[in-house]
């Protein structure tokens, strides 16, 4: 098959991103650029400058970047222990981990809320025990340990697939070489699994950024992310210019992010392999 | 040895983060109140009733047409798409990756009204129209699944057979399908999970009474979910658990032969 | 390979073309209402008794069901909303005019709502009064020691971080308000900014703001009170026996969430049926049982047994509603100045 042949099968899919990407992203451009009167503005990209959505988005950033910080500590030993482990099927551990993703999304964060609510499970565990008992419903903290659950598997998916991949061959001869275990370690193992944490990243930073359900469910409403603002534009504000105009905005500042990473979340080994 | 035991605590510790919210709901779809917040005793009626529920029933089947066909297509176009973007030119590549990454890239809510706003233009809201915007959310899950598979694979096989006088099309069944198999799947299964989870483009673009599990528990958030809900999700998690298992032991007995061979 | 995509391909034709039929047969009505407000049963029974088919939707807030039906992509023909949407849709000639003269049961709806729909539906011509209620303060008995009257105890202190507040523009504000003695529809924008002032400082005290999750907070003792609509009162005592609702003496928001036929609806003869169908005391009853809100529906108050009827979350005394307001729309530079101070307060 010649290179052109080939591209050929794309035909579907472009007329697939003409017809449902391109053209309905045309109209959240359109929205952005106008005001609810139908005049051409740039407010509404300016108006990620508003204290109020600065706030918003900083504080997006921020714990999006926790959360992908806390995925790559809580997976990365997962996947060196599972490495040298003499578990002979290991892929089997690694469905046992996405499995929750099965439970829906929904259900499986208010299931969270009830384990470290004020009276939660997890304090009346702790009263039995006769220790004190954590607050941290409603918090910020509460919300990036929403976002580690949710997003732990894709994180831990690309991750573990990376590095149980590396060759044995490799470690053993630097071992003969006279490496000890942690230079191992930050010479080989990471370096050589830098992709998988790359695209690791990527899959949690982004929906990260545009999520609103946990900040609502487990931030009791008083926090606000940029992803909470847009929401409220689309659905009690019904300023959807305005919401457009942010969501244009969040988009080319992720866009910027993933460049500025080093890496689209497409070019990185991905590492889906079941 | 040491070592080994606080390797195995840790997975432990991580195993269970990622499990007790799951056993919450288990325990839940057994508890007799129908409040979440109080336990009054065991019971197992949520699941005789589960099966006598229309709405709940009707949903699920919903839910599973749609997870299923809107994956099976985006399985076929995205596999397509991915020979042809792995083919390309560096800069075609680029481009063709930039649009494959935005709706990943796009709030929810975004994606939902912008994709009611132009399908209402030539489309009633139905049951396709879900379908239809399931695909596109679908898409790039699978694109994104199987290129990095397409980049590992060795072309060389591929191109023995076609000098071996294998037609190409033969050659593409015969040779690159098997190596892409994995792939193929896990973006499969990738794009089920995506559209069963989904709530917010699906409650956009949906028609009139067509509901999936998801918008059924949305409506119920406020007034409570219904327990016949948990029910539903633990039958659910198990079936997938023995599916995924058995699907594990054939691959896994498979990927044996290959390293054999 | 091509075998399958074709197959695929048809089986997502057979599919479009089975999601396109059915629309336009006669005898079908496409309804929309909140989410958990109508017990399904009722529907199953009324296309048995008529024959009429119901396409049945349903949308959260009232802003959502509004977006849904203005983008036009569903043709609905009756809808339920709340007083100040149900203005917003007639002022946007949405509404068609009821024929109440021909609804054989609308006897049965207490006639003193004709006077309380007055605000969003001038001359009652459009609207249909489905359940009501007022917001209150939901709170536990053991773990308030002072009798519960005012709004005060929201902005006392007392209670810090075990406050739950409604997570809605309107209604917070509407506490507010009322607290300062100031109308809940004010449109003056020193009371506005003073309500808002009050709210701010008080955020530090609330522990979450929620809609109707709150009841569930409260039966599980995660919060001592929370703001809530009466509805919700009736089932968080049946849960925790605890809790006792008041509307507090300042006053408070009184809502209606009634039905209207829109323009669209071309088989008026079917939505008539329904909403009668809607009205009669044996279907009144199963909706109320089906979710503890206040009925508009007298005959369905009197088959009520008497510890119901006299529980005050289900039938509000007259007493109880005399300070409070039913919500008026706001015009657009009220609105925005409101939502502009709520996000503010919210991202404090």
């Amino acid at each position: 098959m010649n290179r052109k042949k080939i591209q050929v099968l794309s035909i579907p899919y472009v007329i697939w991103i003409i017809g449902f990407t391109v053209i309905p992203l045309l109209f959240v451009f359109a929205k952005a650029v106008t005001s609810p009167q139908g005049a051409f503005t740039a407010g509404n990209l300016i108006a990620i400058f508003d204290p109020v959505h600065r706030k918003a988005l900083f504080l997006s950033i921020e714990l999006a970047f926790i959360s992908s910080i806390l995925c790559i500590l809580i997976s990365y030993p997962v996947a060196l222990i599972l490495r040298s482990s003499k578990i002979r099927n290991k892929k089997i551990i690694l469905f046992v981990m996405i499995l929750p993703m099965w439970m829906n999304f929904i259900l499986r964060i208010l299931a969270i809320q009830m384990l470290i609510s004020k009276n939660g499970l997890i304090n009346h565990f702790l009263s039995l025990l006769g220790l004190g008992k954590i607050s941290i419903i409603n918090t910020e903290a509460a919300i990036i340990i929403g976002m580690v659950y949710d997003y732990l598997p894709y994180m831990l998916l690309p991750v573990l697939n990376c590095v149980l991949a590396i060759p044995d061959d490799i470690i053993e001869a630097s071992k003969d070489l006279g490496a000890n275990r942690f230079t191992v370690l930050t010479k080989i193992l990471i370096p050589l699994s830098l992709s998988g944490i790359g695209s690791g990243i990527t899959m949690v930073f982004v929906p990260s950024m545009t999520e609103f359900v946990i900040a609502n469910i487990l931030g009791g409403g008083k926090i606000m992310l940029l992803g909470n603002v847009i929401e409220q534009e689309f659905s009690v504000t019904m300023n959807w210019n305005l919401g457009s105009g942010l969501s244009v905005t969040l988009m080319i500042f992720v866009l910027l992010t993933t460049l500025i990473s080093g890496r689209t979340v497409s070019e990185t080994d991905k590492g889906f392999v079941i | 040895m040491i070592g080994k035991i606080l390797g195995k605590t840790y997975v432990g510790i991580v195993m269970l983060f990622l499990y007790a919210p799951i056993m919450v709901l288990i325990a839940l779809s057994f508890n007799a109140s129908r409040s979440r917040v109080l336990w009054t005793g065991f019971t197992l009626k949520w699941y005789t009733a589960l099966f006598h529920s229309n709405a709940i029933m009707k949903a699920f089947g919903t839910t599973m047409a749609l997870a299923f066909l809107s994956a099976a297509i985006a399985s076929v176009i995205g596999l397509l798409a991915a020979l042809a973007i792995y083919s390309m030119k560096r800069r075609d590549y680029k481009i063709m990756l930039f649009f494959t990454n935005i709706p990943l890239l796009n709030a929810d809510i975004v994606t939902g009204i912008a994709l009611m706003l132009w399908f209402v233009r030539f489309l009633p809201l139905g049951f396709s129209s879900v379908l239809m915007a399931h695909i596109t959310f679908n898409i790039p899950y699978v694109i994104l699944c199987i290129l990095p598979k397409l980049e590992t694979m060795d072309i060389r096989q591929f191109e023995a057979a076609r000098d071996l006088g294998a037609n190409s099309a033969y050659a593409f069944t015969r040779i690159m399908i098997p190596d892409l198999i994995p792939g193929i799947l896990a973006g499969f299964f990738m794009a089920v999970t995506m559209s069963m989870d989904d709530f917010v483009i699906t409650y956009f673009t949906k028609g009139a009474g067509v509901n999936t599990l998801s918008t059924l528990i949305y409506g119920e958030i406020r007034k409570g979910i219904k327990p016949e809900m948990y029910a539903l999700s633990s039958v659910l998690f198990l079936l997938v658990l023995i599916i995924l298992i058995v699907v594990n032991l054939l691959t896994g007995s498979e990927y044996k032969n290959s390293e054999r061979r | 390979m091509k075998k399958t995509i074709t197959i695929i391909l048809l089986i997502a034709m057979i599919c479009t073309l089975s999601g396109c039929k059915g629309s336009s047969s006669g005898g079908s009505l496409t309804v929309f209402n909140y989410s958990e407000y109508l017990d399904p049963e009722m529907i199953a029974k009324f296309t048995e008794e008529t024959g009429i088919e119901i396409k049945y939707e349903e949308a959260t807030t009232p802003e959502e069901l509004y977006t849904k039906y203005s983008s036009g992509a569903i043709s609905y023909d009756l809808l339920c909303t709340s007083d100040y949407m149900v203005k917003r849709l007639i002022d946007e000639g949405q509404a068609q005019e009821i024929d109440f003269s021909s609804l054989e049961n609308y006897k049965n709806i207490d006639p003193k709502f004709e006077k309380l729909s007055e605000s969003f539906d001038p001359g009652n011509k459009y609207s249909l009064p489905y359940f009501w209620g007022t917001v209150g303060i939901l709170y536990n008995t053991k773990m308030v020691k002072e009798p519960v009257d005012s709004w005060d105890v929201l902005f006392s202190g007392d209670y810090s971080g075990q406050i739950i507040m409604q997570d809605s523009m309107r209604d917070s504000f509407m506490v507010a308000l009322k607290y300062l003695g100031y109308s809940l529809n004010t449109k003056n924008e020193e009371e506005i900014k003073d309500a808002a002032a009050l709210l701010k400082k008080q955020k530090s005290d609330v522990s979450s703001y929620l809609v109707d999750e709150a009841r569930d907070e409260v039966v599980a003792e995660n919060a001592v009170m929370a703001v809530v609509y009466s509805g919700e009162a009736y089932l968080g005592n049946e849960y925790n026996p605890d809790l006792a609702y008041v509307v507090p003496k300042e006053g408070s928001n009184l809502w209606i969430d009634s039905w209207i036929v829109t323009k669209n609806c071309k088989n008026t003869d079917a939505a008539r049926k329904f909403l009668d169908f809607l009205c009669r005391e044996d279907v009144a009853s199963a909706n109320f049982e089906y979710i503890y809100y206040s009925t508009p529906n007298k005959a369905a108050v009197d088959a009520m047994d008497e510890e119901l009827r006299s529980n005050p979350a289900v039938v509000p005394t007259d007493d109880s509603i005399k300070n409070c307001e039913v919500y008026e729309a706001f015009d657009e530079k009220t609105n925005a100045l409101y939502n502009e101070l709520w996000k503010e307060i919210k991202s404090q």
